[in-house]
């Protein structure tokens, strides 16, 4: 067989993937802060926007974590569509860790839009399309959440709320074209993954490297999240009894 | 093999249905009950002034009604699944997501076509104007099948816990927000002199598609909960 694809048939074992999660998640932490020091640090070197003045800094924070809200609620689905089909144990795992990190994301994203939008719009909040498709999706991560944790039979509740991740996607392109589809007080995208952003380019730097931190940071909670509900899963496991006694 | 068509097999649960709620008559008029105590509560909460109430009048319907259906969703599937029947279900020879169909069609002529018959006497209670009330109707015809089907999801979803409590609102609530957008949207359009039909059209749009996805949502759903 093909390594790489022995390696990634093999990592759907349970000790395998508690040795491999063990092993990376604190690296992407790692990586995730440094790279967050360094993205934060720039983001007070580059100039005051022209309209907003210095409170626009709070987007290095706002955009990558509502970007990662969305992304996170796709990969978790792709997770549990993964499980439902193939039954693979370990992507009902990953699928279920997704949801709290995701959840946290767009609670960071509405707390820091609503401090963005005091000063800007005048309030702290608006039933606006984009922030009331956002607070939708944060009761979707919780009902996901909720029903993970309301089953008793952990693979069975994991199939359930796998599920309920696969409807709520439908969820996903309201979201990300809200702003187009309505009359919106929220702005329209300003930055792109492909093709031109309407940003300067002398403030997009501290943007990307905030961008790529968020991935290592999901990448290291999305790790060590599985690596624990694995490890209450297999549970009574002699690999896991092994690894309690071991210092 | 030669089981039952999908009529005949339809037919056959919807009678059941039907019939098991006409002898426990009283509970049948809980919904209508609960959407009547809502109106009252909020009427006398804004201190029943025409006007303010008139204002308003559309979207407290719509919430009413709304809340009406999701008290009863617990009880979707509960019953088969406790004596037996659901699992009965799955074995039948007819498809699952055909008779999860047939008992979200059953769960709406139970719940939300009394609550479309009692709306215009609702309607009167909240001094809801009169030129609103066709569109309010139109609304409530389109938008309340499109909450009994994404209700059947998320109840089915609910079905192999032993209380789901306030795990079903918490489900169903992100789910029924476009829904309710839309639906009370459509009215507060027309209040404006406005054209209602865009919102009302999105809401047949919505219609048709869970008419087809959400019993198949629904029937693998069971599926995991019975496994």
């Amino acid at each position: 067989m093909n390594p790489v694809l022995l390696w990634f048939h093999q990592l759907g074992s349970p000790p395998i993937f508690d040795r491999f999660a063990a092993r990376w998640a604190p690296w992407c932490y790692a990586v995730a802060f440094v790279l967050m020091g360094i993205g934060l640090w720039q983001a007070f070197q580059v100039p005051a926007d022209y309209q907003q003045g210095d409170s626009f800094r709070i987007f290095y924070i706002h955009v990558p974590s509502a970007m990662m809200s969305m992304l996170v609620f796709g990969v978790m689905a792709v997770y549990a569509a993964i499980a439902l089909i193939w039954r693979i144990k370990l992507c009902e795992i990953l699928a279920m860790a997704c949801a709290p990190v995701g959840a946290a994301f767009t609670l960071i994203t509405l707390v820091t839009g609503s401090i963005w939008g005091k000063p800007m719009w005048g309030t702290w909040w608006d039933w606006d399309p984009r922030l009331t498709t956002e607070l939708i999706l944060l009761f979707l991560y919780l009902g996901v959440t909720g029903l993970y944790h309301a089953i008793d039979d952990r693979r069975a509740a994991a199939r359930a709320a796998g599920l309920l991740a696969i409807v709520g996607v439908a969820l996903l392109p309201v979201i990300k074209y809200s702003v187009v589809w309505w009359n919106s007080l929220h702005q329209g995208q300003t930055i792109s993954l492909f093709g031109d952003s309407k940003i300067d380019p002398s403030m997009q730097l501290p943007f990307w490297l905030m961008f790529v931190a968020v991935q290592f940071w999901f990448a290291g909670s999305l790790l060590s999240r599985a690596r624990a509900d694995n490890l209450r899963r297999e549970a009574g496991k002699d690999w896991v009894a092994k690894l309690a006694v071991r210092p | 093999m030669n089981g039952p068509s999908l009529v005949q097999a339809g037919k056959a649960l919807l009678v059941r249905d039907l019939r098991l709620l006409w002898r426990r008559r009283g509970d049948a008029f809980q919904p209508a009950l609960f959407a009547l105590l809502v109106v009252v509560l909020f009427a006398l909460a804004l201190g029943g002034e025409p006007q303010a109430l008139a204002k308003v009048a559309s979207a407290v319907m719509w919430v009413a009604v709304l809340l009406a259906g999701l008290l009863s969703l617990d009880t979707l599937f509960r019953g088969d699944a406790e004596d037996g029947s659901l699992e009965q279900w799955i074995l039948a020879p007819v498809p699952l997501a055909w008779l999860v169909a047939v008992r979200v069609l059953s769960h709406w002529l139970t719940t939300a076509l009394p609550l479309i018959l009692a709306t215009p006497l609702l309607g009167e209670l909240l001094h809801l104007p009169h030129d609103q009330l066709p569109v309010l109707l139109a609304s409530l015809a389109l938008g309340t099948p499109l909450l009994s089907l994404l209700g059947a999801v998320v109840a089915a979803l609910t079905v192999g816990m032993r209380r789901s409590g306030i795990l079903v609102a918490l489900l169903a609530l992100p789910l029924y927000v476009p829904v309710l957008i839309f639906g009370a949207g459509s009215v507060a359009r027309s209040a404006q002199g406005l054209d209602a039909i865009g919102a009302l059209l999105f809401l047949g749009a919505g219609l048709v598609l869970a008419l087809v996805l959400a019993p198949l949502a629904a029937a693998a759903a069971i599926r995991i909960a019975l496994h």
